[in-house]
């Protein structure tokens, strides 16, 4: 007999490997079935478009922006929009489109990496919390209760002001402490996967736990997840304008939006398009993120229509 | 229900303790001296003997747990202390602020439940109608706005604009500070200040009143689903009556929790808001007190904001029995 149960069991893995490969190949027409879906919504199409377009500029700032990001035009101040200076000039003699264009790069950078943070810090605890349940559960909700406590600007702008004023203080921030709600979704789906059969399943196979949760339970904890993901970008690119704005993110003369809003707000009277660019341009990509948030939401679940 | 509430209430100390324990060694952590900030700031390079004594005045001469301690000790009794820069009681300072920034409130909160509830209403009963679409998409670009944007764009619109067009001067729309400060009924204004108070409260409402649009569609069309709806047509009841008195009510329950948890929303973009517009209240409070590193300030309006927060959520669950009367909390839920 103890000869004989390591041999069934590892037959009983294979053969679960063997279920599992099958199961991979199988999401693919879904996928195909979700992008059909998606296809459909108009406003997310436009907000992916908008994205990629994001992106392509981000990615090719320097050939896009006819001025440098902090190169003054002598004798060309709060000047505003021209042929020459598409946005106008600020009070410094900087060409605002150029530096507008330059700041694609800084938000795209903060929303991707923080976000990133924030899905992998609140996926870990969720589904931690979620899978054992009873003390280890009680401890991480508490945590997450005392975060939601406090409000969400004081929280980081106390934070920022203690790692120092930079872009990548900020991303640190921001994904320190965006996972909140995250870890709250992710356990709520374990809680309600650990009930079903095939966790059992996997369990009386005597999987060990990390396998359970990373490969049995998440895939299918991942919906509500890539939703909030990319909502939570457009958010964060939100946030950050927020810090920026307060005082509290990078200094002068980086290009962040928040920051070119916030020094455009004293010549609001004799040079409102130092402050309409930039502010154009943070609503534009949050709202694209919403969008496609939204056509997620509605192609991954047709029933919540 | 009292015993239920009475464990809620008690939940709710641990919580605010911690959270406000955490801003108060964060504070510690943070880079520059309190003391030399009190004896007139780091740039001015104030007198060593004059540091000392603001140290020894403030107790920051004292080991941190003994500080945390007493600090919490007064904040037991509700003293809060006094701020670091202006040497006034932090209870005065809150009591100030509390009511400007309360008044604010209420009046973004009355937006956000009129418009936002009427507009999501309305989407869900014309669903897919040209106006559900637009209006779709115009809550999606709302909970997408940039508060301080917003703000300086409405300030643009409505105060520069007039002034340099020469608008009638009941047109001019007042962009900076309270204002007279001249109330009826505590929260009406009177005379010139709603002048004063629209483009705030209308900024600060923006954001949640989408979210509760949103969500109030949402809930409308699942609960027009429902049997009882059409029970309720079958029986011969005028639509409106059948929107209102039947789908409404039990539409509410999520939209309620919405506006719940936004109250957290709105102290954020409070803090935003009254920057913009230089309203005295709470979130600029707060705001000056991180930058300025004014602790008592900071913990003592961070610590009322935090309590307020914790109890708005607890009414929230208890008005949930009264708008679904099968909801019964405490012991009679567990049976």
């Amino acid at each position: 007999m103890s000869g004989l149960d390591p041999l069934s069991a590892g037959v009983a893995l294979e053969d679960v490997d063997e279920i599992e490969a099958d199961e991979e190949l199988a999401p693919k027409p879904l996928r195909a079935d979700v992008w059909r879906r998606f296809r459909q919504n108009k406003l997310a199409l436009v907000g992916l478009g908008f994205i990629v377009l994001l992106i392509l500029v981000a990615v090719f700032a320097p050939w896009i922006a006819p001025y440098g990001p902090a190169e003054r035009s002598p004798g060309a101040f709060r000047e505003p929009p021209s042929l020459e200076h598409w946005f106008g000039t600020d009070t410094i003699g900087l060409d605002v489109f150029s530096r507008v264009v330059y700041g694609a790069r800084i938000s795209l950078r903060v929303g991707i990496i923080a976000t990133l943070m924030t899905v992998v810090i609140g996926l870990v605890l969720g589904a931690v919390a979620g899978f054992y349940g009873g003390k280890t559960d009680g401890l991480i909700m508490r945590v997450t209760d005392v975060f939601l406590a406090i409000p969400y600007i004081v929280l980081a702008v106390a934070i920022a002001t203690l790692f120092g004023k930079s872009v990548n203080s900020v991303i640190l921030v921001l994904g320190l402490t965006g996972w909140l709600g995250l870890c709250r979704i992710v356990r709520a789906s374990f809680l309600s996967l650990n009930r079903l059969e095939y966790v059992e399943a996997a369990r009386s196979l005597g999987f060990r736990n990390s396998r359970i949760i990373f490969r049995h339970m998440l895939p299918n904890a991942l919906q509500p997840v890539i939703v909030y993901a990319t909502i939570e970008v457009g958010t964060i690119i939100l946030a950050e304008a927020a810090l920026s704005f307060l005082g509290v993110g990078p200094v002068p003369p980086t290009p962040a939006w928040g920051l070119m809003v916030s020094e455009a707000k004293s010549t609001l009277a004799v040079a409102p398009h130092m402050l309409f660019f930039p502010g154009m341009a943070i609503f534009l990509t949050v709202l694209a993120f919403v969008f496609v948030g939204d056509g997620l939401r509605d192609a991954l679940d047709p029933k919540l229509k | 229900m009292f015993a239920y509430f009475v464990r809620r209430l008690l939940l709710v100390v641990p919580t605010v303790f911690f959270a406000l324990s955490f801003l108060f060694l964060l504070f510690f952590a943070l880079p520059g001296d309190p003391a030399t900030l009190l004896a007139g700031g780091a740039d001015r390079n104030p007198d060593p003997g004059v540091v000392e004594r603001a140290r020894e005045r403030y107790g920051l001469d004292e080991p941190l747990y003994q500080q945390f301690g007493e600090y919490w000790g007064r904040a037991a009794q509700w003293d809060l202390g006094e701020s670091f820069k202006s040497g006034r009681s932090v209870n005065d300072i809150l009591g100030e602020k509390a009511i400007n920034s309360l008044r604010l409130a209420i009046w973004a909160i009355l937006i956000e439940i009129v418009v936002g509830i009427s507009v999501g209403v309305l989407s869900a009963i014309r669903r897919y109608s040209l106006s559900d679409k637009l209006t779709t998409i115009a809550t999606a670009a709302a909970s997408a706005v940039p508060v301080f944007v917003l703000g300086f764009i409405l300030q643009y619109l409505f105060a520069v604009v007039p002034e340099k067009q020469g608008w009638p001067d009941w047109l001019h729309l007042r962009t900076q500070g309270l204002g007279p400060d001249t109330w009826t009924f505590f929260f009406i204004p009177t005379g010139e200040q709603w002048r004063y108070l629209i483009l705030p409260a209308v900024t600060l409402a923006c954001v949640s009143t989408a979210l509760a649009a949103r969500m109030t569609r949402g809930s409308m069309l699942e609960v027009l689903r429902a049997d009882y709806l059409r029970t309720a047509r079958a029986k011969g009841l005028s639509e409106r009556k059948v929107v209102t008195g039947h789908g409404l009510r039990n539409a509410m329950l999520p939209v309620i929790t919405l506006i719940g948890l936004d109250f957290g929303t709105v102290i954020g973009a409070a803090i935003l808001t009254e920057t913009v517009f230089s309203w005295p209240g709470l979130g600029s409070a707060i705001a000056d007190a991180v930058s300025e590193r004014d602790l008592p300030v900071l913990l003592g309006l961070s610590l009322a904001v935090t309590i307020a927060f914790a109890l708005v959520n607890l009414l929230v669950d208890l008005s949930y029995a009264w708008f679904d009367p099968r909801i019964r909390l405490g012991k009679d839920a567990e049976v």
